[in-house]
């Protein structure tokens, strides 16, 4: 127990308008309903009023000053019942023993952090890592199958370079560590998600790591074969059509699919022939029918006709 | 609940002239039950709070009205400010995040 002297910051001397000045100061700057969010101002307004009520009473002050009592046994002597102040009630029944949540600390720190308190908070600042945001990249289907890099811009100005891996799959979620939104108090900064939207491709379709491809050729190409320049999705290669190819043949070109992510294996090419006929009337071809017996009737209908 | 009585016995210093004045205007109000004046151990803690405004700060009797008045709007903005905080603890570490980032952001912030 500290002198009472001390405690009101009075010299042994002082009078008795002194003590009720220093302890009406004292008490107005500590007093705990003036300071809810101060956890020690209880204490510290008990000493200073447990300090006034020996000294303002002239014989207990006597008696302290001869020596007969000290602090604490004066205290003692002198205590009152423990006072109830108002801030332990006036938030209402949810506050009623200031520390009646079953998440103080997490509310607390929640103060402390919305209101950037010294106020009852945490000593140490919290540090919160940085949210993690999510953009859509739409990106060109060439561009998933071969890979790219490509630049973003956020709304906030900033810009990321993000390398679109090759054989980049629909929807697949590209992770930005870092990128996200800045951390609090120091904490890290969250991450940024990208999810690639693949744009579908006119000729070309994608199943798994194949490529599936409808080619149309001309009825003599099927008819007599050719060597052809067929479009991949890295580019145009020769390869070619056998005599007799038929509409519905699959012609497979090996390792001209995508790159698997796993395996780094290449997926295939495959091409399902289309026989067209000639865009304009061909005189000769019409007349070559005409004259035209096949050796072998046509059986591609008997069956649906039964 | 205690009675008034009982109050002013344990409540040092409290003069009985003085409580009826402040229960007249509505600073303090006691239950009534069959006639008597009970108070709860908020309304205790009140009386309490006033005795401290009015005998040891010296805070002038007319004035007493405006300052109580101050505290509860406090006290009243304070507890919605933890309701608020404990609807917010409940949600997802990212809506928590989203409302502290806002926050942040709001103009005349206090730093």
């Amino acid at each position: 127990m500290k002198d009472p002297y001390v405690t009101l910051g009075l010299p042994k001397t002082a009078t008795d308008a002194q003590i009720k000045a220093a302890f009406k100061k004292l008490a107005r700057k500590h007093h705990p309903d003036l300071r809810p969010d101060d956890k020690e101002a209880i204490a510290r307004f008990k000493e200073i009023s447990a300090a006034n009520d020996l000294l303002k009473d002239p014989e207990t002050r006597r008696r302290f000053d001869a020596g007969e009592i000290d602090a604490a046994g004066a205290e003692t002597r002198a205590q009152r019942p423990q006072q109830p102040f108002y801030r332990d009630y006036a938030e209402g029944p949810g506050h009623a023993a200031q520390d009646g949540f079953a998440d103080a600390a997490t509310m607390e720190e929640f103060l402390a952090r919305a209101f950037g308190g010294q106020r009852g908070g945490p000593r140490e600042p919290l540090r919160a890592r940085g949210q993690d945001v999510s953009y859509a990249l739409p990106v060109a289907f060439l561009d998933a199958a071969n890979g790219a890099l490509r630049t973003i811009t956020l709304q906030d100005g900033k810009t990321l370079q993000v390398t679109i891996p090759e054989g980049a799959e629909d929807r697949q979620m590209l992770r930005l560590k870092g990128q996200g939104m800045p951390g609090y108090n120091g904490g890290a900064p969250g991450d940024a998600y990208v999810e690639l939207h693949i744009d579908p491709h006119a000729f070309f379709q994608r199943k798994d790591d194949n490529i599936h491809l409808d080619l149309p050729v001309t009825l003599q190409e099927a008819v007599l074969g050719a060597r052809i320049d067929v479009p991949t999705v890295s580019g145009r290669v020769a390869m070619t059509i056998p005599k007799g190819s038929n509409t519905g043949t699959v012609l497979r070109l090996k390792d001209r699919g995508l790159r698997n992510r796993k395996s780094g294996q290449r997926g295939h090419q495959f091409l399902t022939l289309k026989v067209v006929l000639p865009a304009a009337t061909e005189p000769d071809l019409v007349a070559f029918l005409e004259g035209w017996t096949p050796r072998y009737p046509d059986t591609s209908r008997k069956e649906m006709l039964k | 609940m205690i009675r008034m009585d009982d109050l002013l016995a344990t409540t040092e210093g409290l003069r009985p002239d003085d409580l009826d004045r402040w229960i007249g205007a509505a600073l303090v109000t006691p239950h009534d039950e069959a006639g008597m004046s009970l108070f709860t151990a908020p309304a205790c803690a009140r009386v309490q709070l006033l005795c401290t405004l009015r005998y040891t700060l010296e805070i002038e009797e007319d004035t007493l009205p405006v300052v109580l008045s101050l505290m509860d709007q406090l006290y009243a903005t304070r507890a919605e400010l933890r309701a608020l905080a404990a609807a917010v603890a409940g949600q997802e570490v990212s809506v928590q995040q989203s409302v502290l980032a806002a926050l942040a952001l709001r103009p005349g912030k206090v730093t």
